[in-house]
């Protein structure tokens, strides 16, 4: 009998009982489709965490402040104390001392309401100094950034994210307009381009940047904590030596050894792999849990195997008296399965295509379809049909022509 | 005339747990080639483990059985249902057609077995089903026929192959008399166009009809004599 007659005889069998196919299959697709979803939620995620991340530029260190512990000894997390200062940061901008940094620029974030006539707009309000633009790979999409000497005197020039400009002036140009921040005036001066993507969570393109100086002042805060430093290495290859140093020198100016530190190195490797680490237990976690419900799948697919092995007794039986070996019956059992596994596969797919090209518009998370995953879901759809049909196709098999004709 | 089957000293002995059963104690046999042999006795006296042997459904525990010159108490289950598709025609009291599937397709599953190709299958089925005077019933699923067609699908069934042997057990047990005649008439003619057939049964005046008879009783051939019908031809 030959292979083909054989997934034949095998989908007439699959038809004659349609509906209890249908449920045995359904079961697969639901393990292959969600199989194929949370790995490509996990994907999706570790994609665009990794482009967030990558946006930063390659060469960067985000120098960020340790945790404070409160007199009650309860520690803050990190970022919560203020140990990082204005003059942190022009200690790191010296070459002398930290010789690996090609640029600094310290940032103290803090939240304000910008003014436009009737429009009132609260953003992120961000105090630096010109090297900003570079460290943090920006580009500017109309005006200029604000000059050294802006800085050095504090001028009320701010530069505004795209979505900021949107909200505060819609469609016109904003460079050379003037808003208002608590009563004082501050001239827009540039638009940064829209950067798409955020590393915190927050959108990078709903900002206003100002000088550090005019931020205390528009603020009405003295102090000069600044919330990170981002420090541009030379080059890729001077990013550990840069390390190093800005760690030696914190350490030293905070009178603290590197083990105590009170503040903390990032790179853009270790914000990758953090970022992944976080990912892959979610995957592991949801992958999981989406292999039992394939698992289930596989253990109905020999339930009704079995089920369909002793209604057929009889028919076993005459195809063997009809000259069928053990093996024939065997294969044909097993194929019959392995068509069971292999339907609930395609369709449990494009259940997952479709649904991973759905789910996007109801939550705001991209899901990766991967070939490789996509793959792996049909060969273990397959293999479970396979897996999970060897049993009943070996008893089917056995049965003696003799009983199996006697049976009622 | 030369012997098709040659049974000599067989034995068969069930066993279950301790206790042992034997249900064929040494018997010896053989069947010439366009004989017609009605086995008969009473339930309980061996008969269907005799079918069962020379269905090559079962191997004796003792003894030889030579079918068209093989000895099949060697074979493995494989090789024997390789002798069952190429040398045995069945014909069962249940007949035993697989309703989902239309005459023909039934008729045609030894042939599926024998690894024949698609379009000769087919012919084949609507020869055979010709040959039993059902050639109007091809796409008739079991279902739609009488007790009588069912039986003459499977009589077509087990010519399909062109077998050795045709071999009926209790072929007219669930039929009414019409349907006995029927059958009854189609083996007269088979056997009339040279085919062997053993055929089984508890019933004196369907054993009539046979050539010979033999007659087994407590796991013993007992009698082996010819019939009226054979006498005379």
């Amino acid at each position: 009998m030959s292979w083909w007659e054989t997934v034949r005889s095998g989908l007439a069998a699959i038809r004659a009982h349609r509906l209890r196919s249908a449920l045995t299959v359904l079961g697969i697709v639901i393990g292959i489709s969600s199989v194929i979803l949370t790995v490509g939620l996990g994907q999706g995620a570790q994609r665009e965490v990794e482009e967030q991340i990558d946006a930063l530029g390659s060469n960067l260190l985000i120098v960020s402040p340790g945790s404070s512990t409160s007199g009650a000894g309860v520690r803050g997390g990190f970022g919560s104390a203020s140990t990082l200062t204005l003059a942190d940061a022009a200690a790191i901008a010296d070459p002398e001392v930290v010789p690996d940094a090609a640029a600094v620029a310290p940032a103290a974030t803090s939240s304000v309401s910008l003014v436009n006539g009737a429009t009132n707009w609260t953003t992120s309000l961000v105090g630096t100094t010109p090297p900003w633009l570079d460290v943090r790979g920006r580009e500017l999409s109309a005006g200029r950034f604000f000059t050294r000497a802006e800085a050095a005197e504090g001028a009320a020039v701010a530069v505004i994210g795209a979505d900021t400009a949107s909200e505060l002036f819609g469609r016109l140009s904003p460079v050379g307009q003037q808003v208002t921040v608590d009563g004082t005036r501050v001239t827009i001066i540039g638009v940064l381009a829209s950067s798409g993507a955020s590393a915190s969570g927050t959108s990078e393109d709903d900002v206003a940047v100002v000088p550090v100086g005019t931020a205390s002042r528009l603020t009405g805060s003295t102090s000069t904590a600044v919330s990170t430093i981002y420090v541009e290495a030379r080059s890729e290859t001077t990013l550990a030596a840069a390390y190093q140093e800005v760690e030696a020198l914190l350490a030293t100016r905070h009178g603290v050894t590197t083990a105590e530190a009170d503040f903390s190195i990032a790179t853009q490797d270790s914000l990758v792999e953090t970022a992944n680490e976080t990912n892959r237990t979610f995957t592991v976690l949801l992958g999981g849990v989406a292999g039992i419900s394939l698992l289930v799948g596989g253990i109905g697919v020999m339930n009704i195997m079995l089920v369909s092995v002793t209604e057929r007794v009889r028919e076993i039986g005459l195809r063997k008296a009809l000259g069928a070996t053990p093996r024939v019956i065997r294969r044909q059992f097993l194929v019959e399965a392995s068509l069971l596994g292999l339907t609930g596969g395609i369709v449990g797919v494009l259940v997952g295509i479709v649904g991973a090209q759905a789910l996007p518009r109801f939550i705001d998370q991209a899901v990766a379809v991967s070939l490789l995953a996509t793959t792996a879901a049909l060969a273990t759809a397959l293999a479970l049909g396979v897996g999970f049909g060897v049993y009943p196709a070996t008893r089917a098999a056995r049965l003696t022509p003799i009983d199996a004709l006697r049976s009622e | 005339m030369s012997a098709l089957i040659e049974l000599s000293g067989v034995r068969k002995t069930y066993r279950s747990g301790a206790v042992e059963f034997e249900a064929l104690r040494g018997v010896d046999a053989s069947v010439g080639v366009g004989e017609y042999v009605a086995v008969i006795g009473p339930s309980g006296s061996g008969k269907s483990t005799l079918m069962n042997l020379l269905g090559c459904l079962d191997v004796p525990t003792e003894g030889h059985y030579v079918l068209a010159g093989e000895d099949t108490a060697a074979l493995d289950e494989a090789a024997l249902a390789v002798i069952r598709n190429r040398r045995i025609g069945f014909v069962f009291q249940q007949f035993h057609l697989l309703a989902s599937m239309p005459a023909w397709r039934n008729v045609e599953l030894p042939l599926v077995y024998a690894g024949v190709p698609r379009a000769e299958r087919r012919e084949r089925a609507v020869a055979a089903l010709t040959r039993v005077g059902l050639a109007d019933r091809v796409d008739h699923r079991p279902g739609e026929l009488s007790g009588g067609q069912q039986q003459r699908v499977a009589v077509a069934r087990a010519l399909v192959t062109e077998p050795d042997l045709l071999l009926a057990d209790e072929p007219t047990g669930n039929l009414d008399s019409g349907s006995t005649r029927e059958v009854l008439g189609l083996l007269d003619e088979l056997h009339a166009a040279g085919r062997t057939i053993v055929l089984i049964t508890h019933e004196p005046d369907v054993a009539a009809r046979a050539q010979r008879n033999l007659v087994i009783d407590d796991g013993l051939i007992t009698v082996d004599r010819p019939t009226a019908a054979g006498a005379t031809r």
